[in-house]
């Protein structure tokens, strides 16, 4: 009896939990491991928008992109814009988190304004700081304009001077992270046994002091991990780049996502386009083993 | 427990800023999404205030009846709904088994899948690109169906494992002693009690889902096959002709619903989220 004998199989938890895990192992094998081996392999050959094959040209995409200004620019962009965004996210979502965890009046409302940025779909948000820092209608400038902190003949340009582009990006980033890491770090102070603060006021532990030696070490493990999905999420991100500057003026806010798309995409050479996004794996790689471990040894002390 | 008076002053004082400056450019999106165009563009007028021909929903019926954004959020919420179900056929079981059934094998690979999520879209989609074009895929819905779940199912699996981890065994032990065999028992036992923390997952899927951006831009160039995360900016904005009234309003149609989803099951999240291989 077949059928019998299958129901036999699957009652056995050695047969049943790889039969349960297979098709997402299968999945993310075919979408994810794949692709990541055909980039490589592509960002090893010339190969052109036409064609996925080309001739092996060993690391040739990687110098020449190496010594591409263009490239050094978005390198040194996305390192310093991911760095400075993920410092004021972190900063604010632990004050945050530190308050939105009591159970405050208005607390729903309050979330629910926090929250916004992380809901609303980021292409779509961008959008909106587009017209805010608008050229001609910023609602920024005529704020500072009508504080007389800017010249009003010659307002800043958020958005046509290198500077201040980089600013406005990293702004957008750090608005749009903010509430993911609160929400994270909210979930990390949440964890914390209540026997834990109960033992610190025995000890005579209040305020700072509590802070210092007993709430912040123990949420330190969660604060790493949103850490991590902040550095990754910036770092990847095309969305706020491509609708707010496109890597203008003069590629001075180009960002290595951006610089890929517009080598492999529309510039039509796919392997220079794989080799510039690839630059990015062993960075993340790095960053991300590096704060798994932290995470652990933290946990574990 | 209640704050008294004085800390419920304290957090307002901390609170209020960030959502203040969390929360403007919405209050910005609506305010300008109100406005004529007389009004929009006079840069004499307070643009805090109303003036000429203000508020008005002209900018709405503009929207629905000269754009295709509607047909857009209609392509959204299809790639979304199909998405889901994939993510839902995939990760329901593989969540399951690994909070339950396997152990080592099981914590070693819930952060194999952990770090798959981590891997961005930016180092697959030239490589994609090429695939869906080989495959005839180009500028159709099924080239996003086919590809979100790349990210959906580690993103859900994750999620999942955290929620199926916080059931008690014994309950599902109880159904196998009673003659239920181990599958029976995971779909009429384990999934229904799970049904809020799967609705949290379905939630979260189609905002990633909605919120996809670099796939959307890089695999779509026909306006009819457009979503709106990438729609908006790339239809509605022509040369140095800006709908800014248009475009505010569609920003905002798609985030308020998504906000109070959000919202209500945030407590949901975040215990599946932590629940999962951190413990």
């Amino acid at each position: 009896m077949p059928r019998r004998r299958r129901r036999d199989l699957l009652e056995q938890r050695r047969f049943l939990a790889p039969a349960l895990i297979a098709p997402a192992v299968v999945f993310v094998g075919l979408l994810v491991g794949a692709p990541l081996i055909l980039s490589v392999y592509l960002s090893l050959t010339n190969a052109t928008a036409g064609s996925l094959t080309g001739g092996f040209v060993g690391f040739d995409n990687y110098t020449s992109q190496w010594s591409d200004p263009n490239f050094r620019t978005a390198f040194r962009n996305t390192i310093v814009f991911t760095l400075v965004a993920n410092a004021i996210v972190v900063l604010g979502a632990s004050v945050l988190a530190h308050f939105l965890i009591r159970e405050f009046r208005g607390r729903w409302l309050m979330r629910f304004l926090v929250l916004l940025p992380w809901a609303a779909p980021v292409a779509l948000s961008t959008i909106g700081f587009l017209w805010i820092f608008d050229s001609l209608f910023s609602v920024v400038n005529w704020t500072l304009k009508e504080l007389s902190l800017v010249d009003r003949f010659n307002p800043p340009q958020w958005l046509g001077e290198p500077n201040k582009a980089l600013a406005a990006i990293t702004t957008v980033h750090a608005w749009r992270l903010l509430p993911f890491a609160t929400v994270i770090m909210i979930a990390g102070l949440a964890s914390i046994p209540k026997e834990v603060n109960d033992a610190a006021k025995v000890d005579g532990a209040t305020g700072l002091k509590k802070l210092w030696f007993v709430t912040l070490p123990l949420q330190l493990p969660i604060a790493t991990i949103a850490v991590l999905f902040g550095i990754v999420f910036t770092a990847t991100d095309m969305a706020v780049v491509y609708i707010l500057t496109r890597g203008g003026p003069f590629n001075s806010t180009q960002m290595l996502p951006m610089w890929a798309f517009q080598t492999g995409i529309q510039g039509g050479s796919l392997g220079e386009g794989a080799a510039v996004a690839l630059f990015l794996l062993p960075v993340l790689a790095i960053v991300t083993v590096l704060m798994l471990l932290f995470a652990r040894r933290v946990e574990v002390t | 427990m209640p704050l008294r008076r004085r800390d419920n002053m304290l957090t307002w004082l901390v609170v209020g800023p960030f959502a203040i400056v969390l929360a403007f450019p919405f209050y910005w999106m609506l305010q300008t999404s109100l406005k004529s165009e007389l009004d929009l563009y006079n840069t004499e007028n307070n643009p805090f205030a109303f003036g000429e021909g203000s508020p008005t929903l002209d900018n709405y019926r503009f929207l629905f009846s000269d754009t295709q954004y509607a047909h857009w959020l209609l392509n959204t919420v299809l790639v979304g709904l199909a998405v889901v179900a994939i993510t839902l056929a995939v990760s329901l079981p593989a969540g399951y088994a690994l909070a339950r059934l396997s152990g080592r094998w099981g914590q070693t690979l819930g952060v194999g899948l952990f770090l798959v999520y981590l891997v961005p879209p930016t180092l697959l989609f030239l490589p994609l690109s090429r695939v869906v074009a080989e495959v005839g895929l180009q500028d159709r819905l099924a080239a996003l169906i086919l590809v979100y779940p790349g990210f959906t199912i580690p993103f859900a699996t994750w999620l999942l494992m955290g929620f199926f981890k916080s059931i008690p065994r014994e309950l599902e032990d109880a159904a196998v002693v009673d003659g239920a065999s181990r599958l029976r028992t995971l779909v009429w036992i384990v999934f229904p009690i799970s049904l809020p923390g799967i609705l949290t997952v379905v939630i979260f899927t189609f905002s990633l889902c909605v919120n996809e951006f670099i796939y959307a831009i890089a695999f779509i160039t026909s306006s009819d096959s457009k979503v709106v995360s990438t729609g908006i900016y790339t239809e509605l904005i022509r040369g140095d002709v800006f709908y800014w009234g248009a475009l505010m309003a569609a920003t905002l149609i798609p985030a308020v619903p998504l906000a109070l989803l959000y919202n209500t099951f945030l407590d949901r999240f975040i215990a599946g989220f932590t629940g999962g291989a951190f413990r």
